[in-house]
């Protein structure tokens, strides 16, 4: 729950894009996220950001499901209500091993759904708000996060030198709360400031 | 500095080939020796089963890399371009060894090994209801001619598939249109390949090749399971010859990323392998009926059952659980260890496919055989592949240069 101030520029090509991820970070300013309208190769990269652990989490996700699978089978088959099924031993692990696979499947699956979504901060009935709506059409939104160093003028003017259009000062909202985006007043209460 | 186009082969390289031959053909002599010069059928039958088992093999796993150049064809896909010369040159060897290998059926077929094909027995199958109902799929004829007419099918539509992709060598396609033709007769021609494929190894071949070692049994998803260990293997034996060339200074454009997208094929095939392994076992063990479950019986509870086993261990868990990191499928040393695991892996596979039913003898006792003699053997198939894709190697630039796709493969990132 904290509103934080923004640089932010608009860029229309990938070509300028890149080289200025590159000397945005040179220049030392910490760079809060690069918004797109498709995904881009290598921008991540460029941009210093870490692997997600999105499949370490999935890769668990998948083992508690073959455990819960496998461990509430054999209790439930061999102590709780022994069946006979054509003769086959209580403990008839072949027979399993689909339910088994299934429960692995399902846990990593919506596992990993559930934490994208808390990594995204997505929820339903949340509405994202955006530095700059043409984000989610044709350019590439880059945003500053300003700290009590920045010289938001001098940031400014660093943008638009490296081929940044529509360059304002905005505040937005960065962390996860339950509210909508498009309701809250809060961010409101103080204006986006263009430059031209 | 430029770039090594053409590979040479260094000359340790054709040494250790060369040496591995020989190590086969001793063992070969030697398995002659303790066996095949034998009275006793049985005795021969395990001189023959090792080759057998051998030749299939391997001819089946060089032509799993015709097969993907024609998948990835058909798919119209363009990352494997940086790579293709060295599937290539693999699939080169298809005529080789199918050479090898028809002459080692047919002469199983012909030269009275009944202990293996036992319906080639006309005498036999008289008597016998089950073989005689299938009398009109197996018999030596009918073997023989599909044997013979598949192998020159692979191999001349191999040779026509690598012949395209070398017409470009030296005479670029100027025009966008000429190219989309160039790729359309591509697809046409991959697509010929695949169906001669998908009736062969995919259905019904393996039926006829090994399934039949055991001809009361049957399984209809035999040939999809040999497909599948087979195609695994294909790819793991392009990922050692990517980074042998790699480690060698050429193929200067395939990357890390080349190398990841084989790794998750190595990665995605063993899983699909153990998909149809498991469940051929699993209906027939749940079914229970005396007539199936014949063929798992000295393979999962009996004297192969450590074979059985081990493969669980290195066909699945061990590709699952070490090629499932990204790390893993970008590093030259997992991949090279992954892929050595995987092809010896599935030679084990075809050796509990081939070997219970002759090493069955008059009382129904079922054993191993010295197995050290098919490792020689298998050395000595290895060596000649490596021999003859040196050699294929050699023939054409690393770098098919003027494919249409191959700006896509430069560029390629996963």
């Amino acid at each position: 729950m904290a509103v934080k101030k923004f640089v932010v520029g608009n860029f229309d090509d990938e070509a300028v894009l890149f080289p200025a991820v590159k000397k945005v970070r040179r220049a030392g300013y910490k760079i809060h996220d690069v918004f797109t309208p498709f995904p881009i190769h290598g921008l991540d990269h460029a941009m210093g950001l870490r692997d997600t652990s999105l499949h370490t989490a999935g890769f668990i996700y998948g083992i508690t499901g073959t455990t819960t699978a496998v461990s509430f089978i054999t209790w439930a088959l061999t102590v709780d209500w022994q069946l006979n099924f054509g003769g086959k031993p209580f403990f008839s692990l072949p027979a399993w091993i689909p339910i088994t696979f299934e429960l692995t499947v399902l846990f990593a699956a919506v596992g990993m759904v559930l934490t994208f979504c808390y990594l995204c901060q997505l929820a339903p009935f949340v509405k994202k708000d955006h530095f700059n709506s043409r984000s989610t059409d044709d350019t590439f939104v880059m945003a500053l996060e300003c700290t009590e160093k920045t010289n938001e003028a001098e940031a400014l003017s660093f943008l638009q030198s490296l081929g940044a259009k529509d360059v304002k000062v905005d505040y937005k909202e960065t962390g996860w709360w339950l509210g909508r985006y498009d309701k809250d007043t809060k961010r409101f209460e103080k204006k986006a400031e263009a430059v031209h | 500095m430029s770039i090594r186009e053409n590979f040479v082969v260094p000359k340790r390289y054709n040494t250790i080939a060369i040496s591995l031959m020989v190590v086969g053909i001793l063992a070969i002599v030697g398995l002659y020796v303790t066996s095949g010069s034998k009275e006793s059928e049985h005795e021969q039958a395990r001189f023959w089963a090792s080759l057998l088992q051998n030749s299939v093999y391997f001819l089946l796993v060089v032509n799993a890399s015709m097969f993907f150049i024609c998948a990835t064809t058909l798919a119209w896909g363009g990352w494997q371009m940086a790579f293709r010369r060295v599937t290539e040159a693999i699939s080169a060897v298809v005529p080789v060894l199918g050479v090898i290998c028809g002459a080692i059926l047919l002469a199983v077929v012909f030269g009275g090994q009944h202990a293996i094909y036992h319906w080639s027995d006309a005498h036999h199958v008289e008597g016998d209801p089950t073989l005689l109902h299938k009398k009109g799929f197996l018999n030596p004829v009918f073997f023989s001619v599909v044997t013979v007419l598949t192998i020159l099918l692979w191999s001349v539509l191999g040779w026509k598939m690598r012949q395209l992709s070398r017409s470009l060598d030296n005479n670029p396609l100027p025009t966008v249109e000429e190219r989309k033709k160039y790729i359309w007769k591509n697809t046409v021609w991959a697509a010929v390949y695949i169906v001669v494929f998908s009736l062969t190894v995919m259905s019904s071949l393996p039926w006829l090749w090994l399934m039949s070692i055991d001809a009361h049994w049957y399984s209809t998803m035999y040939s999809w399971y040999t497909f599948a260990s087979t195609f695994v293997a294909g790819v793991a034996l392009i990922a050692l010859f990517v980074v042998f060339l790699k480690n060698n200074g050429y193929l200067e454009y395939t990357n890390n990323e080349h190398l990841h997208d084989i790794g998750k094929f190595m990665f995605a095939f063993s899983v699909f392998w153990t998909y149809l392994w498991f469940s051929q076992f699993m209906l027939i063990w749940y079914a229970n009926i005396p007539e199936e479950t014949v063929y798992f019986k000295p393979r999962a509870e009996g004297a192969y059952s450590g074979i059985f086993w081990l493969m669980f261990l290195i066909n699945f868990l061990a590709p699952l659980l070490l090629l499932m990191t990204r790390g893993a499928k970008r590093n030259y040393g997992t991949i090279t260890f992954m892929a050595l695991l995987i092809i010896f892996g599935h030679w084990l596979d075809f050796y509990q496919m081939v070997f219970p039913s002759p090493m069955t003898d008059e009382k129904g006792v079922t054993h191993v055989p010295m197995i050290l003699y098919d490792f020689g053997v298998a050395l000595g198939f290895v060596g000649l592949i490596m021999f003859s894709v040196g050699r294929a190697l050699t023939k054409a630039p690393l770098l098919a240069k003027n494919h249409p796709f191959i700006k896509e493969s430069l560029i390629h990132h996963t």
